[in-house]
């Protein structure tokens, strides 16, 4: 409880805190911390057409990763890796563009706006379109990227292609795009708080100092914001590497994720098999949140 | 203080605007597409041009699109949606006052929550599917045994919108709705509280008459975040629902069998919904602070 919120003076009065505290974490006992250890037991767990078999075996793992020591005879990975690559590619790719935006905005925003009524106003017209469901903002994108779509239409009018580009939906790209298009906010929010917390008289003083705006940016702004790119990086990442419904939509259900992979096991009552799907997916985002998390204190910040 | 430092428009702010201004028509633009598309003329399809403006498929909305009961749907996400609602606001609430004061296990409980909140959805899902699965064969087993015949053959998953759908949901909201109250408790002014209790307030009445006024808009704050995120919560629902389905849901498989308009309408209705809770909550917030402010 070192960095807790802060503790009111006379504290002991009144209910005991672990009543008022109970309900909350019952949810997180039954809905969380539970179904996660289950999930890891039940990795371990054989299972036939019918039902799951409670005895100790590594199958699921090993069978998860069958023939992926060598190339197939078309030259590809085993379906296992080629889809964590997949994945991570997304996670990459999606990462890097809602960090740069991300931040140029948040920039844009904490230092560019200066009166509070205009950044709560432009807050409020960024926040408005997440009222709507994310499904329906995936499938906005159909009029506007699809074959007859508007994008298609206005290239074509132009003379600019003669037939309508397939690639912009249903593709890699599409799928791209949802993502910045729905999480890029997740970026901006955070990094826009950290950048609220920089004394803006070490930026008079680096100016002072000789320091141009780039260095400036770089050398002041950018390790002070550090927290605010951790947090929204750390979301972005997990949101995506988990994620099938976007990679569903937007591809057409025709790429894979693994995610997706872990949904199919399960509609096919191959519990143990997403699982273990389930708990390589997670080690791996831990160890990319770990590796994240090392360098700030979430807590300390907030 | 934002004026401290006021000069002519600082380098690079017109290239920043003009970025800013696109990522708002980035989001916006869509979303008006589909609204304006939802009124295409009976004969106009997915894109433009528009053939025609009517309230067709609106009409084709009502009359149900396939299979999928839709107001059903519409129906359960709503009511699903309110009790999460509730619950986020008052177990973070609670939570939050809990953790003011000295909590022993505070940290581990932060650390689960925080956990909750960056752990993919779908294997939280998965697990509330497995558990919920595994308490079915329990359940049954318990009934074979105690020879509960009769009662054995109506059962038929514990799986369910208000069992595990439900916890699926909290598990997403509560997180949110407790760092929201610590951002508002870490600007909470103690001095009110102990003014209250010099002036000889019992802990309750203090909570009532000082703290719960003071701190009622951000709770309202946090209940209409908790219902627009179970609202449009997909991914932890997934596998953690039994037979029926929550609207987004649908929508999902919607998405590959509708190729007609009225997925537009759906579209534009379930974001109105959304509208109109943001209205509300903002209404009552309102309402809030002029009582307040009325009765100083």
């Amino acid at each position: 409880m070192s960095t807790a919120a802060p503790v009111s003076p006379r504290s002991d009065q009144g209910v005991h805190p672990w009543w008022q505290a109970l309900p909350f974490a019952a949810v997180f006992l039954v809905f969380f911390v539970i179904p996660l250890g289950l999930v890891l037991m039940v990795s371990f767990w054989d299972f036939n057409e019918y039902e799951l078999l409670p005895a100790f075996t590594w199958r699921n793992y090993v069978s998860m990763w069958e023939g992926c020591g060598r190339l197939n005879e078309y030259g590809d990975f085993c379906v296992t890796l080629s889809t964590y690559l997949s994945t991570l590619k997304f996670a990459l790719l999606s990462w890097a563009l809602t960090l740069l935006l991300g931040f140029a905005l948040a920039y844009f925003l904490a230092f560019h706006v200066h009166s509070v009524g205009m950044q709560t106003l432009l807050f409020v017209l960024c926040t408005v379109p997440f009222w709507t469901s994310n499904v329906i903002r995936m499938i906005a994108w159909v009029p506007l990227l699809g074959r007859n779509g508007l994008l298609n239409q206005g290239l074509a009018a132009a003379g600019l292609t003669r037939q309508p580009l397939e690639w912009l939906l249903f593709s890699d790209f599409s799928v791209l795009l949802a993502y910045v298009h729905l999480y890029t906010m997740f970026m901006i929010v955070p990094i826009f708080n950290s950048m609220m917390r920089i004394d803006r008289s070490l930026l008079e003083a680096a100016r002072d100092a000789g320091a141009s705006a780039w260095q400036t940016l770089w050398n002041v702004i950018v390790p002070l914001s550090r927290t605010g790119i951790l947090i929204g990086s750390i979301f972005i990442i997990t949101i995506v590497m988990g994620d099938f419904v976007t990679v569903g939509v937007m591809g057409g259900q025709q790429i894979a994720s693994i995610g997706k992979m872990i949904q199919v096991q399960t509609s096919y009552l191959q519990f143990p098999l997403a699982a273990a799907n389930a708990v390589v997916l997670l080690l791996t985002v831990l160890m990319i949140v770990w590796g994240l998390t090392r360098v700030v204190d979430i807590r300390k910040e907030l | 203080m934002a004026a401290t430092y006021r000069e002519p428009r600082a380098p690079g702010f017109w290239p920043l605007a003009l970025l800013f201004g696109a990522f708002v028509l980035f989001l916006y633009g869509p979303m008006l597409t589909i609204f304006v598309l939802s009124f295409q003329g009976p004969e106009g399809g997915l894109t433009f041009p528009m053939r025609g403006w009517s309230l067709h498929w609106y009409r084709q909305l009502a009359n149900g699109l396939g299979v999928v009961d839709i107001g059903a749907a519409f129906q359960r996400s709503l009511a699903l949606g309110a009790v999460v609602m509730g619950l986020t606001v008052l177990l973070s609430l609670l939570a939050s006052l809990a953790f003011r004061k000295r909590l022993r296990g505070g940290n581990l409980l932060f650390y689960v929550t925080i956990a909750s909140l960056i752990m993919p959805s779908i294997v939280v899902s998965l697990g509330i599917g497995l558990q919920f699965r595994l308490l079915d064969s329990g359940i049954k087993q318990l009934a074979a045994a105690w020879g509960l015949h009769d009662w054995l053959e109506t059962f038929t998953t514990s799986l369910g919108l208000f069992s595990s759908a439900l916890g699926a949901h909290l598990s997403w909201t509560l997180p949110f709705g407790l760092l929201i109250m610590f951002a508002v408790f870490n600007r909470f002014n103690p001095a009110y509280e102990e003014a209250a209790r010099d002036l000889g307030a019992s802990p309750w009445q203090t909570f009532r008459h000082v703290v719960l006024p003071l701190i009622a808009p951000s709770a309202i704050g946090v209940g209409m975040f908790g219902f627009t995120l179970s609202w449009d919560e997909i991914a932890r629902t997934s596998q953690a629902i039994g037979d029926v389905n929550t609207l987004p849901l649908e929508l999902q498989g919607l998405t590959t069998t509708v190729t007609t308009p009225a997925i537009y309408a759906l579209g534009t209705v379930t974001t109105v919904v959304s509208f109109a809770v943001m209205a509300l909550a903002i209404g009552a917030t309102r309402a809030l602070k002029r009582r307040q402010g009325g009765s100083r």
